[in-house]
């Protein structure tokens, strides 16, 4: 079943970002995730790489497709989840969970506030449908 | 306008993702590659593949006329026998990769390429001699049923025993009720039949051989685990490995080639590059670094780009980052090194035996 958790702020290119201290922790989607089918492979960024609000950081790939993640914010990489190397489908499972693909360290929290909450974002997926 | 098969509204009950294929419209998924490959590796899968064409010769002298052709040799084979060939311009080069089915030697039938019907049945009335060809692709459906639990689904509903129909071999019969072309076939690496069957008739025969097969655990497969079942085989896909440019000794398919059996289209150019040897040759190759080959990749030696690759995926059974390609014949034996260029990311790969995926 699709889930849009309220704790979390969302963009219009389907990632997630969840405030942590002045840590931001970033994935994608469960609508990203059932549109991309099952993933098999995440380009992870380096750890203490920078990223840059609405630019790449990461390529996303599923049985299919080839797929660009962007970044919700801008800040240095301060994790980055291994795990996905070995289980990619984490991010199908368990998008919010499991399936977390970087941890950012930001400047200004204030960025990830001016992201969409989850009624805009489901506002946003109606309106694509 | 996308063209639909006769099993489009069953797709659409079942929850298929429905996407553009060579101008049809044809499911992908129902819940996920790798869950609809897994089945037909381990139970059982149906795919409707009735968008491909069927051709058909009748009449004295239909072998004849069908064996110039195509490149395997019809008269060595029994009534009753399918061929896997390739039918060839005067280059050498692939108009298309067929099955050719003897009925007898007066009625031949021949499987094409969804995207190439119209362009095989043009090539081959203007090529054949003798024996004018008739487009039969609307009169068939075309339900593969592909998976160790296949062969035992498809005879619980088959009216007559299908133990003598060994693989490349076909019958005709009534499955469910329903007169079909019953064909050991695939473009898995499974056992299992292709089930040939009048449109009218083969939403009935769909959802038939889905709720006899429950207990198998049979589920409907979309083109997605049909692509990644074949990588797993290295069997070649039309417009990917193969096309009009690449001959069919190039493409490691020499065993469909029979040069002695007299005249057909192509023979002469094939017997030519065999006499000055392959330059290049398709290979299956597996990543040795992090990453997913994909059709189009550039493939790297020294840093400089000698072929492309023609199909690759993330091989849900081999869990093995595995691609096919065309490279120079110094780096087509097994074991030999280069890179794909993954978005400007070179990356190792190396030459493996294939098929990829060996059953058991």
């Amino acid at each position: 079943m699709a889930d849009y958790p309220k704790n979390l702020k969302y963009t219009k290119d389907h990632e997630w970002a969840r405030k942590d201290g002045n840590k931001v922790v970033v994935g994608v989607t469960f609508h990203a995730q059932e549109a991309l089918g099952d993933v098999v492979y995440v380009e992870l960024p380096k750890v203490g790489s920078a990223m840059t609000a609405g630019k790449q950081f990461g390529v996303i790939e599923s049985t299919k497709a080839v797929s660009e993640l962007y970044a919700p914010v801008t800040g240095k990489v301060t994790k980055v989840n291994q795990e996905l190397t070995k289980d990619p489908t984490a991010v199908n499972r368990d998008p919010y969970q499991a399936g977390w693909i970087v941890e950012v360290e930001v400047a200004s929290a204030g960025e990830v506030d001016a992201l969409l909450d989850a009624a805009a974002y489901e506002q946003l997926l109606s309106t694509q449908k | 306008m996308a063209r639909t098969t006769p099993l489009n509204a069953a797709h659409r009950k079942l929850g298929g993702r429905m996407v553009d294929f060579a101008g049809w419209d044809m499911p992908v998924q129902y819940t996920g590659v790798i869950q609809e490959h897994e089945a037909v590796r381990t139970g059982v899968g149906l795919f409707d593949v009735s968008h491909m064409g069927e051709i058909e010769f009748k009449g004295p002298g239909a072998l004849e006329t069908a064996n110039r052709l195509i490149t395997n040799d019809l008269a060595k084979a029994t009534d009753g026998q399918a061929l896997y060939a390739g039918l060839l311009n005067p280059a050498g080069g692939f108009v298309d990769d067929v099955v050719a089915y003897r009925f007898s030697p007066e009625h031949i039938f021949i499987c094409v390429n969804a995207a190439n019907r119209e362009k095989d049945f043009a090539w081959m009335k203007a090529n054949a001699k003798g024996v004018v060809p008739v487009d039969r692709s609307d009169d068939y459906a075309q339900i593969a049923v592909q998976g160790p639990k296949g062969f035992a689904l498809v005879q619980r509903l088959a009216n007559k025993d299908l133990q003598g129909v060994a693989t490349y071999r076909f019958t005709t019969g009534q499955v469910a009720g329903i007169d079909c072309i019953i064909s050991r076939t695939g473009y898995t690496g499974e056992d299992g039949f292709e089930l040939y069957c009048p449109p009218a008739k083969a939403e009935a025969l769909w959802f038939a051989l889905l709720e006899a097969g429950k207990g198998d655990g049979a589920v409907p497969a979309g083109l997605g685990a049909r692509d990644s079942l074949r990588t797993e085989m290295k069997y070649a896909l039309y417009g990917n490995d193969i096309d009009d440019q690449h001959t069919p000794l190039e493409a490691g398919l020499g065993w469909i080639v029979k040069l002695d059996k007299g005249e057909f289209i192509g023979a002469e150019a094939l017997k030519a590059q065999k006499a000055k040897g392959l330059s290049r040759k398709l290979v299956g190759f597996e990543l040795t670094e992090p990453g997913v080959p994909r059709a189009h990749y550039p493939i790297l030696v020294d840093g400089q780009k000698v072929g492309e690759v023609t199909s690759g995926t993330m091989g849900p059974s081999v869990k093995k980052a595995i691609g096919i390609g065309y490279v120079p014949l110094s780096h087509a034996a097994e074991g030999s090194t280069f890179h794909i260029d993954i978005r400007g990311r070179p990356v190792a790969a190396r030459v493996v035996k294939t098929p990829f995926y060996q059953r058991g």
